[in-house]
């Protein structure tokens, strides 16, 4: 992290500015900023740019919510229902939303990536939400899930 | 089969090699916190059954086989069939991989699917085929004008300064200028938050020139999609040709606002010569004013029918429940009832929209009920066959001394914000509850609130309440809207299409029409219900309703081996 740092040396002021300005209008500024700021590429690139960014973060909070349902599933076979159910939910975050979004995104249609980043939320709340009267065990990652989705949509909302 | 002349596309929002730091937006623009998909408050994730999934498919709405759709693209009528085409992802329930469906039909409610109209095939569409527009040219050739998407780094035509360079797309029907020499044609654009309409003239649909300044421009109303254009007469029923002007015309302009997803429209004058479109009132202007439809409703697109010489409106009318339901039922989105669109010449200041006289082909047995009373409070259960398929045509009139001597005040009411039929006022709310069970777990009224102000002038609202549609809590939970105009002597009328998982409902023969989209776990195939009711505190309503069952328009595979 510290070598790409100096390899990109001093961020650009106004760079700087852009991911300040649109992490402002998020509802997490924290989140937002040490996501987008933990990845290189944010320096140097657009609103567009800094949505897919996120976009990805979500992917990869997604993939590991998906391989720690994976192992409950071996683990605490009790809560079967509830696992399967979020399963499903997670499927439709990397097969459908993720996807969606990033097309989206690239392609220009910004609307569509909205609505991925919007439903990936109501996913991530679906399953936490599927452990009815137990202590569900990926309250941790689905909130990530959840908050990562709904700053997602606020960066692209800004592309509307 | 019609030849279309796949001739062109132009318009090609090229995306630059370099990324380059966006213009300045000022200050950046709140980020809004409405959600357009609410979650229930229940604390219960919903497991869905096959069953509950497979009836949320519509039997007489226009939707492909499996997959998504979205807007519908160059509709037309050409020797004796009318062609559909639409936004059509081969491979999955979710937005992506566009290509173009086609359909016919003989009737525009019995369509026939036909093999892919276009798949990106050429380098300038090769990341998909977007939303265009037909113009037939006085030799009987069609030509298809469409946005289409590419990742080359060529450039060779820039839009306008100050466009960005994906803000631009969904051309429109062309109609011919003033000389006649010329056709010209809308596309939708934005420059920072002012949404605008730039239009473009050809002679040949090979080079188009930009035509100086916009044809109109309102600001606030963000980024405008599927344009539309083309003259309305204000004397007669019959629908125009969209290159029809002259005395007695309106034109209206039609945009569809990416910002929040609703589809606007104004009715105004079009220059020809200065090329320009002003509005008849600026306080209803396009983006601020009057929508087609107050429910889910996007990317609209209107033609000239010349078959039947009417103005015909298609809509896309997209799912409100999550796309985990979308992927597991394996389908995404449906085509509204194409409607006719005609001025309204009692109230001088919207369309009126009615479901294509076509569809009435569907109705099979009915059953009348006339002069229902209700009073304050009360609630009447219809018995009807087949209550997932029905055309309800419903009337309500209030009880006169009861409504003269009510005392108005200065509450306001609106829709959205009015917590649906179980907020009771003095005069409403009162109408019809569909896709109920027997218990009213669950139900959605399709009513009518009347508030009285202080000054004794009665404002009509007319609104879809989802509030209570489901116990499933991953599905939009709104109350639709808006006021509706009712004449002095005309008694509060309502048309509902239901057809499984959507609600077609129109107020005052189309004066205002709201699209819903439910997805009941209860009230489904037999045990769904239809109810009168009147949730008013001060007076009785009196009913009348016809209830007609409908068949299903049967869309398939077109039979090629049998012509």
């Amino acid at each position: 992290m510290l070598l790409l740092f100096h390899f990109y040396g001093i961020p650009q002021e106004k760079d700087q500015n852009l991911i300040e300005t649109t992490c402002k209008n998020t509802p997490n500024y924290q989140l937002c900023i040490s996501t987008l700021r933990a990845h290189p590429g944010s320096i140097n690139t657009d609103i567009e740019g800094l949505g897919l960014i996120m976009v990805y973060a979500v992917k990869a909070k997604a993939i590991e919510t998906s391989n720690a349902i994976k192992k409950l599933k071996g683990s605490q076979p009790e809560l079967r229902n509830a696992l399967n159910d979020c399963s499903g939910r997670y499927n439709a975050i990397l097969e459908a939303d993720v996807p969606e979004a990033v097309e989206a995104l690239i392609k220009g249609d910004p609307k569509f990536a909205e609505d991925g980043m919007a439903d990936a939320s109501l996913e991530a709340v679906s399953c936490e939400k599927s452990f009815k009267q137990v202590i569900s065990p990926l309250t941790v990652l689905n909130n990530a899930v959840r908050d990562l989705s709904d700053v997602a949509r606020a960066i692209i909302r800004n592309l509307l | 089969m019609a030849p279309i002349k796949k001739s062109l596309q132009l318009l090609n929002p090229y995306r630059q090699a370099a990324r380059t730091p966006p213009p300045s937006r000022g200050v950046s623009q709140g980020v809004s916190e409405k959600t357009f998909r609410l979650a229930g408050g229940e604390n219960v994730s919903y497991s869905w059954t096959k069953s509950m999934l497979s009836w949320q498919r519509t039997s007489y709405h226009f939707q492909p086989d499996h997959n998504w759709m979205n807007d519908p693209n160059g509709p037309l009528y050409y020797k004796e069939w009318y062609h559909f085409f639409y936004q059509y992802n081969p491979d999955s329930a979710v937005w992506g991989n566009i290509s173009w469906g086609h359909a016919v039909s003989k009737d525009l409610i019995h369509w026939f699917y036909l093999p892919f109209a276009m798949v990106p095939d050429h380098w300038y569409d090769i990341s998909g085929v977007w939303t265009g527009s037909a113009t037939f040219l006085p030799d009987g050739q069609i030509v298809m004008i469409y946005t289409g998407d590419t990742v080359d780094i060529v450039q060779f035509w820039f839009p306008h300064p100050g466009i960005g360079i994906k803000d631009f797309r969904d051309p429109t029907t062309a109609w011919l200028s003033p000389d006649g020499d010329k056709w010209r044609f809308a596309i939708g654009s934005k420059v920072n938050k002012t949404g605008i309409s730039l239009v473009y003239e050809t002679v040949d649909f090979k080079s188009y020139d930009m035509l100086d300044g916009y044809l109109h421009e309102v600001p606030g109303t963000g980024m405008w999609e599927c344009v539309d254009f083309y003259p309305v007469s204000t004397k007669e029923v019959n629908g125009l040709d969209t290159s029809v002007n002259g005395p007695g015309i309106k034109h209206v302009l039609k945009a569809s606002l990416d910002d929040d997803k609703n589809d606007y429209y104004a009715l105004g004058t079009y220059d020809q010569f200065e090329n320009k479109w002003v509005p008849d009132d600026p306080k209803l202007d396009v983006g601020i004013g009057l929508r087609y439809d107050y429910g889910r409703y996007y990317a609209s697109k209107t033609f000239y029918d010349q078959n039947k010489q009417r103005r015909i409106l298609w809509g896309w009318v997209k799912e409100t429940d999550s796309e985990y339901d979308d992927i597991l039922k394996g389908w995404a989105s449906v085509q509204s009832i194409p409607r006719t669109v005609v001025f309204d010449r009692k109230t001088g200041s919207n369309l009126l929209q009615w479901p294509v006289i076509e569809v009435e082909e569907l109705r099979s047995k009915s059953v009348e009920f006339d002069n229902v009373k209700l009073g304050p409070g009360s609630i009447a259960p219809l018995k009807v066959g087949s209550p997932s398929q029905l055309d309800i045509v419903a009337s309500f009139e209030i009880d006169k001394d009861a409504f003269e001597g009510t005392v108005g005040a200065n509450a306001s009411y609106s829709c959205p914000t009015s917590g649906g039929a179980a907020n009771r006022g003095k005069l409403g709310p009162f109408g019809i509850i569909v896709l109920a069970d027997e218990t009213l777990s669950e139900g959605t009224p399709i009513y009518f609130y009347v508030a009285k102000g202080a000054n004794g002038k009665a404002e009509t609202h007319f609104c879809a309440d989802e509030s209570r549609s489901s116990e499933a809590p991953d599905v939009s939970k709104v109350v639709y809207g808006s006021k509706v105009p009712v004449i002095d002597g005309e008694k509060y009328s309502v048309r509902s299409l239901v057809d499984h998982s959507i609600v077609e409902s129109f107020a005052q023969g189309g004066r205002r029409v709201i699209t819903s989209r439910i997805y009941p776990t209860n009230a489904i195939n037999g045990a769904a219900r239809v109810f009168l009711f009147n949730n008013a505190t001060g007076v009785s309503v009196t009913a009348s309703v016809k209830i007609w069952n409908m068949g299903s328009a049967d869309i398939r595979q077109f039979p090629f081996n049998q012509s």
